[in-house]
C-alpha cells in the first residue's frame, strides 16, 4: 500500500464524518472515527520488524513535478516512532472523547474532522522528506490546532487562545520557510536525505547559520519553548481529549521531530548545539518553576509539559555535541540522544494519563480549579491511582518509566560537564545544576497536582456537582496509559531495540550507522553509585521537603510579574491599532484620493517603464499626409474640449462633449472607418440626448454651477498623464515589434469567412464571442439601469413600510 | 499626422483627468466621455492613419491599400461599451441627487460609522 496515501488517509475519512453525524446520530460519531487511527497504527506496527533492523521505506507522489515539490513520505527509525505515537495515543484520545463529548450537546462532525484533519497533518510532518511538504503539514497542524482550541468558539477564552497559539506558531513556521529556502539555496535540493548527505560541504556556506536560526525558531515556537511558551497555557482553554492529544502528546512534539531530524545535518555548528541545549534546559527550569503558580488543573499541566519539552529538547541538543568527540560513548554522550527518546516516548505516555485524569476531574465535579478541589481519593480511587502513576512517574520516581529516562537525562547533562568544546569546560557546570534545580520543581509540581487533587479535605460546597467516579468507558484509556507506564520499567530494553535504537540512528548517523550499534543498555540499578543517583536522591529529599512546606511559600509567586504575556498583548493591541490608522491614512474615502493614487501610478509605472526599456520613439516615415481638413477639425475637437474645462454652465459642458464627439467622428470619416463614423454619430447623439434628459430632471440647484477652480495639483496630475499617453500614441506607432494579424484578417475575410466588410467580419465571425461577450455588458447595464430607476430607497418610505 | 494625433489624443486624456480629478459628478462623468474618445482616437493611431480605401473588400484594390481594419473592430467594441459605462453613470447620479440632493463628492463620502 502506498504510505503516501496512508497520510492523506484520516484526511479522507473526514469527508464522511458530517454524513455520519447526521445520519446515524444515536451511534456516537467517535466509534467510526476510532477505526481511523486503530487500523493506521496496526499496519505501521507491522513496519517495526524491518525498521529496528535498519531498514527504511520509500513512497513518491507527484505534486507539481513542474517545480520539483512532491509528496515524499519516507519512513526510518525516528519517522515510525512518532506515526506510531500519533496513531497510537491519537485511538486512546478518541475513544476516551466518545465519553468525554456528550453526543446530543456537542457539535461532534466539526471536532472530529479537525481531529482527522490534524492527524493528517501530524503524520504529513514526521513522515515528509520533501521540505516544502514538509512546510505544508507544518501550517496545518497549526490551523487544525487554532480550530480545535476554538472549538468553543462561543467563549473569549477559546478564541483569545486560538488566536494567540495560531500568531506564535504561524510566525515560527514562516521563519522556517525562510530556513527551509535557505537550506534549498545551499544544497540545491529539497530533499532532507540528500541534504543529511551534503551535511559537511553545507557547513561553510554563508546562510548555514541563518538557515539554522530560521529552522530552530519554526520548532521553538511549535514546541513551547522559551520565550515563545505562553501560546501553550492559553492553548488549555481546548476541549481536554484535544490538550491530551495536540498540547501534549503529538503537535507541541513536532518542534522535537524538527530538531531531530535536522541534528544530523547541523550538529557541525557550535551554535545549534548551545541554543538548543541552552533554551531546553532554560525552558525546562523556566517550566517546572512556574507550574506551582498554577491554579488550574490544565494550567499544572501546560506548565509541566512546556517543562519537560525543554528537558527532551536540551538533551537533543547534547547528542549533537556528541558529532564533535572522537569517544563519545567514553564520557556517556551516547545516552543523550537515546534518553531524548526514551523521555520522548515515556512523556507521551504519562502526560496523556495525567490530561485525561485532569479532564475526567473537570468532567465529574465541573471545576479545575485546585483550590476547590481536594480529598477525593476515597471517591475516585481509579482516577487518583492513575493520577499517582502519571505524577510519579513525571517526577522521575521508579518503578516507573519517567524514572529510567529522567535518570538518563542527568548522566547526559553530567556528561557535558566534561566536553572541552565551545567553552563548555567553563560553562558546562551550569547545566547539570539548571537540570537539578528543574528536576526538583518537577518532582512538587507532581506532587502538588496530585496530593492536592486527591488527598487533604474535601469540599463539596464549593465543588459544582457532587464527585463521583468517572464511567468505565472513560477510565479505559488512562488506565492503559498508567498500566504502560510501569510496564516500560520492567521492559525498558525491549522498548529500546524495538522503538528507541531506531530512532536514535536516524538523529545520530555520525555516531551509529545502524540501531544495532547504539550500545546503551537500561538499567534501573547499575549496581554501583554513580553522581546520577546522588542527584535523584537529593531532587526526593529536598523536592519532598518543600512540597511539605509549600504552603509557606507559594504565595510568593503572586510577586511575579506576567512580562511575556502582557508584552504579547502590548504588541497584537499595538498592531491591530497600528494598521488601522494606517490604512486610514490612505483610504479616505473621497473618489478623487483614489484616482489620483490610480494616475499618479499609471504615470510612473508607463514612464518608469519607458525609461528603463530605452522606449521612446519617433517614426518619421511612413506618416500620413497631413490636410486641411483634418487641421479644421482637430481645431474643433480641441476648441470642444477647452469648453469644456472652461465652461460655466453643465449645459455647455454637454453640448461641448457632444461637438468632441462628432469631431471624432468626422475623423473616423476621414481615416476611412464609415462603420466607425456611423456608430459613433448615432451613440454620440443618443448619449448628448441622456445627459440632457437627466439634466431636465435634476432640480434646480444643480443648474447653476460655478466655473471650476484650478487646482495645480490636478493639474499636474492631469498633464503627466497627457504627456504619458502622447509617448504611448508616439511609441506604439513607431515601434512594430511583431507584424501586425490585420494582413491575415485583410487576405482571408472572403476566403474564409464570406463577407466583404472586414471590420464587420473581425467582429461577427472571428471574435463573435467578444462580441457575444460585449452585449453582455449592454445588457448588465441595462439591467442595472434599470433597477436603480426602479428603485426607490427614500427613507419616508423605509418607515413607512415599518408602520 | 500620427505626431499631430498623438499630441490630440495626449490633450484629451489630460482633460479627461482633470475633470475626473473635480468634485462634481457630472464633471466626473463627462471625464469619462473624453477619456473613451482619446482612448478610441488612440486605437486608430497605432494602427497607423494610413491607407487608401475604408476596409471592405471591392474589386480593384489591393490588400495593401485597405486601412487596417483591426483597430477599428477594436474601437467599435469600445464605442458601444462606453456608452453603456456612461448612460449606467448618468443613471447612478441621477439618483444620488433624487435620494441625497447632492453631487458634491466630498459630500457623497461615506461617515466614520458608514463603512
Amino acid at each position: 500500500m502506498s504510505l503516501v496515501l496512508l497520510i492523506f488517509l484520516p484526511i479522507i475519512a473526514a469527508l464522511f464524518i458530517p454524513l455520519l453525524f447526521k445520519k446515524i446520530g444515536q451511534i456516537h460519531t467517535g466509534w467510526f472515527v476510532l477505526l481511523v487511527p486503530a487500523a493506521l497504527f496496526i499496519y505501521y506496527s507491522t513496519l517495526l520488524p524491518s525498521i529496528a533492523e535498519g531498514g527504511n521505506r520509500v513512497s513518491e507522489l507527484q505534486w507539481i513535478p513542474s517545480l520539483d515539490i512532491a509528496f515524499i513520505a519516507y519512513i526510518d527509525g525516528l519517522s515510525l516512532l512518532f506515526s506510531l505515537l500519533i496513531t497510537g495515543i491519537g485511538a486512546l484520545v478518541v475513544l476516551y472523547s466518545i465519553f468525554y463529548l456528550d453526543k446530543y450537546r456537542e457539535q461532534l462532525h466539526n471536532f472530529y474532522v479537525y481531529l482527522l484533519m490534524f492527524m493528517t497533518a501530524m503524520l504529513g510532518v514526521v513522515q515528509s522528506d520533501h521540505l516544502i511538504s514538509l512546510y505544508l503539514f507544518w501550517e496545518l497542524t497549526s490551523i487544525s490546532s487554532f480550530l480545535l482550541i476554538g472549538y468553543w468558539y462561543t467563549r473569549d477564552r477559546s478564541r483569545f487562545g486560538a488566536l494567540k497559539s495560531m500568531m506564535i506558531t504561524v510566525f515560527g513556521g514562516l521563519m522556517m520557510l525562510g530556513g527551509f529556502v535557505l537550506l534549498g539555496i545551499m544544497g540545491n535540493t529539497y530533499s532532507i536525505r540528500e541534504l543529511i548527505s551534503q551535511s559537511p560541504e553545507l557547513v561553510g556556506h554563508d546562510f548555514f547559520v541563518w538557515a539554522l536560526v530560521l529552522i530552530l525558531l519554526g520548532a521553538f515556537t511549535k514546541s513551547a519553548q522559551f520565550p515563545f511558551y505562553i501560546w501553550l497555557p492559553d492553548a488549555m482553554e481546548a476541549p481536554t481529549p484535544v490538550s491530551a492529544y495536540l498540547h501534549s502528546a503529538t503537535m507541541v512534539k513536532a518542534g522535537l521531530y524538527l530538531v531531530a531530524r535536522f541534528t544530523p545535518v547541523f550538529a557541525a555548528s557550535g551554535t545549534w548545539v548551545w541554543l538548543v541545549t541552552g533554551i531546553g534546559l532554560f525552558t525546562m527550569l523556566w517550566g517546572s518553576f512556574f507550574a506551582l503558580k498554577q491554579k488550574d488543573l490544565k494550567g499544572i499541566l501546560a506548565f509541566s509539559t512546556v517543562s519537560q519539552l525543554g528537558l527532551i529538547m536540551s538533551l537533543l541538543g547534547v547528542s549533537a555535541a556528541g558529532f564533535h568527540v572522537e569517544n563519545a560513548t567514553e564520557i556517556a554522550l551516547n545516552y543523550a540522544g537515546f534518553a531524548a527518546i526514551f523521555h520522548l516516548i515515556n512523556h507521551a505516555v504519562f502526560k496523556g494519563s495525567l490530561f485525561m485524569i485532569a479532564g475526567i476531574v473537570d468532567h465529574e465535579t465541573g471545576t479545575r480549579d485546585i483550590r476547590k478541589l481536594g480529598g477525593l481519593m476515597s471517591l475516585m480511587p481509579i482516577s487518583f491511582t492513575v493520577a499517582m502513576i502519571g505524577a510519579f512517574s513525571m517526577a522521575g520516581l521508579p518503578p516507573f518509566g519517567g524514572f529510567l529516562s529522567k535518570e538518563m537525562f542527568l548522566t547526559g547533562m553530567v556528561a557535558l560537564t566534561e566536553f572541552d568544546l565551545f567553552a563548555m569546560d567553563v560553562w558546562g557546570i551550569m547545566f547539570p545544576v539548571i537540570a537539578w534545580i528543574g528536576s526538583v520543581f518537577t518532582f512538587i509540581y507532581s506532587f502538588y497536582f496530585v496530593f492536592h487533587t486527591f488527598a487533604g479535605k474535601h469540599k463539596p460546597d464549593e465543588l459544582p456537582k457532587p464527585a463521583h467516579e468517572a464511567p468505565k468507558g472513560m477510565l479505559v484509556s488512562p488506565v492503559f496509559l498508567a498500566v504502560l507506564a510501569v510496564v516500560i520499567f520492567f521492559i525498558p530494553n525491549i522498548v529500546g531495540e524495538w522503538l528507541v535504537k531506531p530512532a536514535v540512528a536516524a538523529i545520530q548517523p555520525f555516531m551509529y550507522d545502524s540501531p544495532q550499534a547504539v550500545d546503551v543498555h537500561v538499567a534501573a540499578w547499575h549496581g554501583y553509585i554513580t553522581p546520577e543517583l546522588w542527584m535523584t536522591i537529593g531532587i526526593f529529599a529536598v523536592g519532598g521537603l518543600m512540597f511539605w512546606s509549600l504552603r509557606k511559600w507559594q504565595h510568593l509567586y503572586e510577586r511575579f510579574p506576567n512580562t511575556l504575556n502582557s508584552l504579547y498583548d502590548n504588541l497584537m493591541f499595538l498592531s491591530d491599532t497600528g494598521a488601522n490608522r494606517f490604512s486610514r491614512l490612505y483610504m479616505t474615502g473621497f473618489i478623487r484620493s483614489y484616482l489620483v493614487y490610480m494616475f499618479s501610478f499609471l504615470v510612473i509605472i508607463v514612464l518608469g517603464t519607458f525609461v528603463l526599456n530605452d522606449a521612446f520613439a519617433i517614426d518619421m516615415n511612413n506618416l500620413a499626409p497631413v490636410g486641411l481638413y483634418e487641421i479644421i477639425i482637430m481645431l474643433a475637437l480641441v476648441g470642444s474640449t477647452v469648453t469644456i474645462l472652461f465652461s460655466k454652465s453643465r449645459l455647455t459642458a454637454i453640448i461641448a462633449l457632444g461637438a468632441v464627439g462628432y469631431s471624432v467622428a468626422l475623423f473616423f470619416v476621414i481615416f476611412r472607418a464609415p462603420d466607425l463614423a456611423l456608430t459613433q454619430l448615432v451613440i454620440e447623439t443618443i448619449s448628448v440626448a441622456l445627459f440632457l434628459l437627466a439634466f431636465y430632471h435634476l432640480p434646480q440647484i444643480s443648474r447653476k454651477e460655478e466655473r471650476m477652480r484650478f487646482r495645480f495639483g490636478n493639474a499636474v496630475i492631469a498633464v503627466g498623464v497627457g504627456v504619458t499617453m502622447t509617448f504611448v500614441a508616439l511609441a506604439a506607432h513607431s515601434g512594430k515589434a511583431l507584424p501586425s494579424i490585420s494582413e491575415f484578417y485583410k487576405e482571408t475575410v472572403y476566403s474564409e469567412a464570406g463577407g466583404g466588410n472586414i471590420v464587420n467580419v473581425i467582429l461577427v465571425d472571428y471574435r463573435g464571442f467578444d462580441t457575444l461577450f460585449e452585449i453582455g455588458v449592454l445588457g448588465i447595464a441595462g439591467i442595472g439601469i434599470i433597477t436603480l430607476i426602479k428603485l426607490r430607497l427614500t427613507k419616508k418610505e423605509g418607515q413607512h413600510e415599518n408602520k | 499626422m500620427e505626431i499631430i494625433m498623438s499630441v490630440v489624443i495626449g490633450f484629451l486624456f489630460m482633460a479627461a483627468v482633470y475633470l475626473m480629478l473635480s468634485k462634481s459628478l457630472i464633471r466626473i462623468i463627462i471625464g469619462t466621455g473624453l477619456l473613451s474618445h482619446g482612448a478610441h482616437l488612440l486605437l486608430l493611431t497605432m494602427g497607423g492613419l494610413g491607407g487608401e480605401s475604408p476596409p471592405v473588400v471591392a474589386d480593384g484594390v489591393s490588400v495593401s491599400d485597405y486601412a487596417d481594419p483591426l483597430p477599428q473592430a477594436l474601437i467599435l467594441t469600445a464605442i458601444v461599451i462606453s456608452f453603456a459605462v456612461t448612460s449606467f453613470f448618468l443613471v447612478v447620479a441621477y439618483r444620488a441627487y433624487q435620494e441625497l440632493g447632492t453631487d458634491n463628492m466630498e459630500l457623497l463620502k461615506g461617515t466614520e460609522d458608514h463603512e
